[in-house]
């Protein structure tokens, strides 16, 4: 019937060579503020408050006293190293999503150091010892489907997941053997009385007071900065970037794809290995199956929505953490569940996801192809 | 010696068949529906999430018409559970299908959150449930729970250990296999099952034979998730009696994602698989071992996902292997 009749769509999709930055930033600041609404909607939906209030009870719940700021500072460290460490192999397009196993074997190696060398060994030695059994375990975790990955092109996302788990049981395995009571299942705080292998900052409480992370803060904010320059400046970071780009492409220049891969995927998993060591030595001084807590999931979005930059990757782990603690204070005012900050985070986590589409294609309306920005 | 017998004894009998079938049934259903959405070129790794949320629903479903009814009828409950529990997998297969299908987000990220924004739902929801509707205590639904556990009458228990074995489960489990079944025969016997199929093979050359890419993408999306909800709905009903426990559900969601790998995107397969991995799943507690050792024996589900992903990627059969085109976005304009 209207078979040869030439249709045009109401609406047709185009790839946008670039794009203004101004306009970039303004469309991501638009889905923020329209998840916020959203939110807002929810939160008075099931609370029946005002949700402006609400909103500064979160701020206060965030930021409100020097001991949730800091607290709010070390979860925002503790999730940008994550997303740093899974960057490098993200940009080679290697999906590692088994940052959580990873940081939980370096948990597992640092705690053991710290229990059998916590007493024999001097602070420096030890803490050496901690740090590099840190390293070695997320390495060996990371290494492991690298190597698959590489020589048999083995599925990365599915294996290193599985990794997870395998290292949730180890975990486990660990806090029954190292078990603080017997039958608790848990090893509660190590070295309690000599405090041997905890990161101190009692030398810094003039400047950062007496409650604070501030080593976490700048061991983190340094490996930011080294981990901006290895990506930019160094042959490694241009390797990788080409790899991810084009494995052929890669291959025609004479770059080894194979070492390549297993050596990004291994620094990577060193340094997810790393975070262990800074959680289990730097804020809990325990180990736990819920140490990583599912961070190694949501740094992986942290570091994509930053299009793999370190330093956008400290505002948005910020954002995202800031808004999840904040969530879990009015939680807990309103007797609600706790899981609650999991709720607002994935939200905003799908309008942002949803505000790419905006910035990497235009719309084209109509047939005489009226752009809308 | 007496070491091995123990275990055998403990796993050639009939409880130990019911309670893996039982551990197995969840994963049955979030794999099939992770199979027809990954037919479709879709990695959905936000079905732990959907399964979630799905029983959330189902929950919330039941509770809703049982607290305002005197003498709450069974059968009502179930169609209220059902109805619910479709509509919030729904309701997490359209944000993913939303996002990754019209508006070409990434698909692993995508379905992560979705994963974060799910789980967070169905502990949230469960957890408050109690403050936001202004009742007393736990959120439980006494009388759908009872009719989603009862057994096949008469055939149940009159037919000694087959009556045991094969008739004493409630109706989901039979419909697990039914689905998986028939999902095996739309996608291997029908057209559209073809079309689908070639939609993950292949998303432009199926455009260019005029298949409609995105309607095959968003069913296959959306009704992969209802089905994977109706496992979690499995977990609340059945399993737990019609109750939520925070994190109950754990990471049987994975585990289902993991069985889509044993199963080799065949649903039939992933049937027996699924009892499979339900027995590894308990096996631990049928092994005369420390408790510390039972934690390593409950690596085994992994472990042996793993060995089979290994295998077949060192294998490279054609038949084996995902759909071509599983993770990637399709832009038509794009080549």
């Amino acid at each position: 019937m209207e078979a040869n009749k030439h249709k045009e769509p109401f609406v047709r999709i185009v790839k946008r060579d670039r794009i203004p930055l101004w306009i970039a930033l303004l469309i991501r600041l638009a889905a923020i503020l329209l998840s916020l609404v959203v939110c807002a909607l929810l939160i008075y939906l099931i609370t029946h408050s005002n949700p402006i209030q609400v909103y500064r009870s979160m701020v206060d719940g965030a930021v409100g006293t020097g001991r949730r700021t800091w607290n709010t500072l070390r979860d925002t460290m503790i999730l940008l190293a994550i997303a740093l460490a899974i960057t490098p192999a993200f940009k080679m397009r290697f999906w590692n999503i088994g940052a959580e196993g990873q940081i939980l074997v370096g948990g597992i190696a640092t705690a053991a150091v710290m229990r059998c060398c916590g007493d024999s060994l001097p602070t420096a030695l030890l803490f050496l010892a901690m740090i590099a059994a840190s390293l070695a375990a997320g390495l060996i975790w990371g290494l492991i489907p690298a190597v698959f990955k590489a020589h048999w092109n083995t599925n990365e996302t599915l294996f290193t997941l599985m990794m997870n788990y395998i290292a949730i049981q180890l975990t486990a395995f660990f806090s029954i053997v190292w078990e603080a009571k017997k039958g608790s299942g848990t090893i509660g705080t190590i070295n309690q009385k000599t405090q041997a292998g905890w990161i101190s900052t009692s030398f810094l409480s003039d400047i950062f007071g007496n409650f604070n992370y501030s080593i976490n803060l700048i061991i983190v904010l340094s490996i930011t900065v080294a981990m901006f320059i290895y990506l930019k400046y160094t042959k490694h970071g241009y390797e990788i970037a080409v790899v991810g780009n084009s494995e052929n492409t890669a291959r025609y220049a004479g770059i080894n794809v194979k070492r390549a891969i297993m050596r990004t995927v291994a620094l990577s998993g060193a340094i997810c290995g790393f975070t262990g060591f800074l959680l289990v030595s730097g804020s809990s001084h325990t180990i736990s199956t819920s140490t990583a807590g599912g961070r190694g999931f949501t740094a992986i979005i942290v570091s994509w929505l930053a299009k793999f930059n370190p330093f956008v990757m400290i505002l948005i782990s910020f954002f995202l953490v800031f808004m999840g603690n904040g969530a879990t204070q009015i939680a807990s005012e309103f007797q609600l569940n706790e899981s609650a900050s999991e709720v607002i985070i994935g939200i905003i986590l799908f309008f942002i996801l949803g505000s790419e589409f905006f910035i990497n294609f235009r719309l084209i309306f109509g047939k005489h192809g009226k752009e809308a920005r | 010696m007496s070491f091995l017998w123990s275990v055998f004894k403990g796993i050639f009998s009939v409880t130990f068949v019911q309670k893996a079938i039982t551990q197995g049934v969840p994963m049955l259903f979030g794999a099939t529906g992770e199979i027809i959405t990954e037919k479709s070129g879709n990695l959905n790794l936000g079905i732990p999430g959907i399964m979630y949320m799905g029983a959330i629903g189902g929950l919330a479903g039941a509770f809703l018409y049982e607290n305002g009814n005197e003498a709450p009828n069974g059968f009502l409950g179930i169609l209220c559970a059902i109805f619910f529990c479709l509509l919030f997998s729904l309701l997490g297969a359209m944000i993913y299908s939303v996002l990754t299908i019209t508006l070409r987000a990434n698909q692993n990220v995508t379905g992560l959150a979705l994963t974060t924004f799910g789980v967070g739902f169905g502990n949230f929801l469960g957890g408050s449930f109690s403050k936001i509707t202004g009742t007393a205590g736990q959120i439980t639904v006494y009388n759908t729970g009872q009719a989603f556990r009862a057994k096949i009458p008469y055939l149940s228990d009159h037919l000694g250990i087959v009556g045991s074995l094969f008739f004493s489960y409630g109706f989901l489990t039979y419909l697990s296999i039914i689905i998986a079944l028939l999902a095996t025969w739309f996608l291997l016997r029908t057209r559209a099952g073809l079309n689908l199929r070639a939609v993950g093979e292949n998303a432009a050359a199926a455009d260019a034979a005029s298949i409609n890419v995105t309607k095959y993408k968003y069913l296959a999306t959306c009704i992969g998730g209802m089905i994977s909800g109706l496992g979690g709905l499995y977990f609340v009903m059945e399993y737990l009696g019609g109750t939520w426990q925070n994190n109950g559900f754990g990471d049987r969601g994975w585990l289902a994602v993991a069985l889509v790998i044993f199963a080799l995107w065949k649903p039939a397969r992933a049937i027996w698989g699924s009892f499979l991995f339900g027995g590894l799943y308990i096996l631990f507690a049928y092994v005369p071992l420390s408790q510390s050792m039972q934690e390593i024996f409950k690596m085994l589900p992994y472990a042996v996902t793993i060995l089979v992903l290994v295998i077949s990627s060192l294998q490279r059969k054609k038949e084996n292997q995902p759909p071509a085109s599983l993770g990637l976005p399709y832009f038509r304009e794009e080549r």
